[in-house]
């Protein structure tokens, strides 16, 4: 009786498959999944925001200038009388939009060269690992200072400047895991069989290298932000007017002593999304990569 | 050992070198006549002609590295377009209270981090964990620009007991080296608590339970010292952090140091500033790292020499 019901859990289990059981480990860690319950929010408010905001987030009101939080406007208003909590989710759009689209730009860069340099290795991969080594002699957030410095301000040369700096990162840890990959059986056994070398690398060392990617993929996106909005309260990224959260805390230096919701929301806007994003990455990373945890 | 010390202080000499050409070309990557940029909208050709000749814009280009380089080694920087001081003098008023700044930041982050992550490890799973590592998780998450601005909004305009900038006391150091030194120390604590977690699941941890030594002696006696290695390095290794950091933090106090000098200069299109600041941070952090390198072999004999 008890053999049988070991034979029908393992044919449960089988049947499961590695997507339910990753989503059953995943709902068991609760920060994780908290965290990844508010990006989802935050990622439905990025698309549907604009059209459920309660004030037009650019229009000015001169004669509500400067309100504090009150039950029209819950988080105050601006100097120009703008609905804060109307800005701050019309915001969610770009400051994802940046984050996400500069680290699949940097992630698919990286990724391909770090298959590229690992796989064929020898001079193609002491090159590609010498640029990265040149690229990692700066300090993240200076190379892309350096980067809009050279192309000027704006919301496009942030996302290149941070997807710039993102390129190396990837590059080495894809590399890493190609470098292992490449020695496995059934790598052998492809090439035995006469596989081409694009075969090899997207269709079975590529799938390898996904779980790594995911889980440095979510934390890169906060550091993203991040940089994204310190740029941008440099003055160096959105334009001031625009409802990035970085500008908006930007624009909020003048009125410090005045308006302390023009300071606390936007700060707090960026602190959640990426509090939940390195979460949902250090929940990610004790499923996907369980070597690294602890 | 010292076979390795030379080989690696030699290493870094091309990527030095390599480093310092990119910077060069940092003033030809801009796009348009750099010259024209910085002279302004309303500028003569004369004029332009002026700021060419002074920044060597007309000369051929192995000429101008040559010459760059040449007066690099002779610590001469160039002069600033807009002030027309000399960048090396502008730079050296300002480097002195930066790297006051960056060593107070590293110092209190380095303690309170290790601190807590001392404690979460003792207390792994338990409560007093779950709020050290909510500590660091939030800490690194923390945009410290706004970390900056709350502080300057509760303790200068509302308590009115810390000065909201400037540095003419010791109090003008300590909201900005809390800003700076946050994500710092969560990274430490962090750290710490994985470092210190692994070696107490060492054997010799182990045989020190078996010999009845007590919790607090084993993991000060024996277990923190060797998890404190990798420790050291992390926080070496976040001196590229404290660079990045110090720009921006710079910034919201109007501290006067390198990072507010860096982003000025690129707002007012003062590109031998910038390009003289860029590579000073860059060759800082790189022998930051190397350094970082070298004391990790030194810490850590496992580490082979070849």
């Amino acid at each position: 009786m008890s053999e049988t019901m070991t034979v029908s859990k393992q044919q449960i289990a089988s049947k499961r498959g590695t997507l339910s059981t990753f989503w059953h480990d995943f709902r068991q860690r609760k920060v994780a999944f908290i965290s990844f319950l508010f990006f989802v929010l935050l990622v439905i408010l990025a698309v549907i925001g604009p059209y459920i905001v309660p004030f037009n987030p650019q229009t000015p009101d001169y004669n509500h200038v400067l309100q504090g939080m009150s039950q029209k406007h819950w988080a105050g208003t601006d100097e120009y009388g703008r609905d804060v909590l109307s800005r701050l989710i019309a915001g969610t759009r770009i400051s994802l939009g940046i984050g996400i689209s500069s680290v699949l730009i940097g992630a698919m860069a990286g990724t391909i060269l770090g298959l590229v340099s690992g796989y064929f290795g020898k001079w193609v991969d002491k090159t590609i690992m010498r640029i990265c080594d040149v690229l990692f002699a700066f300090p993240d957030i200076l190379l892309a200072i350096g980067i809009v410095a050279i192309l000027g301000p704006g919301l496009k040369n942030v996302i290149f400047a941070v997807a710039f700096f993102s390129v190396p990162s990837f590059a080495r840890m894809v590399r890493g895991k190609t470098l292992e990959v490449k020695e496995m059986l059934f790598i052998e056994a492809e090439k035995s069989i006469g596989a081409k070398t694009n075969r090899i690398i997207f269709r079975h060392i590529f799938p390898e290298t996904i779980p790594i990617i995911i889980v440095y993929l979510t934390m890169q996106v906060g550091t993203a932000i991040l940089a994204a909005a310190s740029l941008s309260f440099l003055g160096l990224g959105a334009s001031p007017s625009s409802p990035d959260w970085g500008a908006m805390l930007s624009m909020s230096r003048d009125y410090i002593g005045t308006a302390f919701n023009l300071v606390f929301f936007p700060g707090l806007a960026i602190f959640l999304t990426v509090l939940s994003l390195n979460n949902l990455g250090d929940g990610l990373r004790d499923i996907l990569d369980p070597k690294i945890k602890d | 050992m010292k076979k390795y010390i030379v080989k690696r202080i030699l290493g870094i000499i091309p990527l030095l070198f390599v480093v310092s050409f990119l910077i060069f070309l940092f003033i030809h990557l801009v796009p348009g006549d750099p010259a024209r940029l910085i002279a302004g909208k309303d500028a003569d050709l004369q004029q332009i002609n002026a700021i060419k000749h002074q920044l060597h814009l007309d000369e051929p280009l192995y000429k101008q590295y040559i010459d760059y380089m040449n007066n690099l080694f002779h610590g001469n920087l160039g002069e600033s377009i807009k002030s027309k001081v000399p960048v090396s003098e502008l730079i050296g008023e300002r480097i002195v209270p930066s790297l006051e700044l960056s060593l107070l930041s590293i110092a209190w982050a380095m303690v309170i981090g290790v601190l807590i992550g001392i404690i979460s490890a003792i207390f792994k799973n338990r409560w007093p964990d779950n709020i050290g590592m909510i500590t660091a998780v939030s800490g690194i998450s923390l945009p410290n620009f706004w970390l900056g601005l709350v502080m300057i909004q509760i303790f200068s305009v509302k308590l009115g007991l810390l000065p909201t900038g400037g540095i003419e006391t010791w109090k003008g150091y300590l909201m900005p080296s809390i800003a700076l030194g946050a994500g710092i120390m969560a990274m430490i604590a962090r750290f710490t608590r994985s470092s210190l977690v692994q070696t107490l699941k060492e054997d010799f941890i182990r045989t020190g339970r078996s010999r009845g030594y007590s919790g607090l002696t084993i993991v000060f006696g024996h277990a923190l010292r060797s998890s404190l290695i990798p420790v050291v390095t992390v926080a070496g290794l976040q001196f590229g952090f404290l660079l990045g950091g110090s720009i921006v933090v710079e910034t919201v106090f109007s501290f006067p140091g390198m990072g507010r000098l860096l982003i000025n200069s690129i707002q007012m299109r003062d590109y031998p500033v910038v390009q003289a600041e860029l590579m000073l941070f860059s060759f800082e952090f790189i022998l930051v790292n190397l350094i970082v390198d070298l004391l990790y072999g030194f810490l850590n004999p496992k580490i082979r020499y070849d």
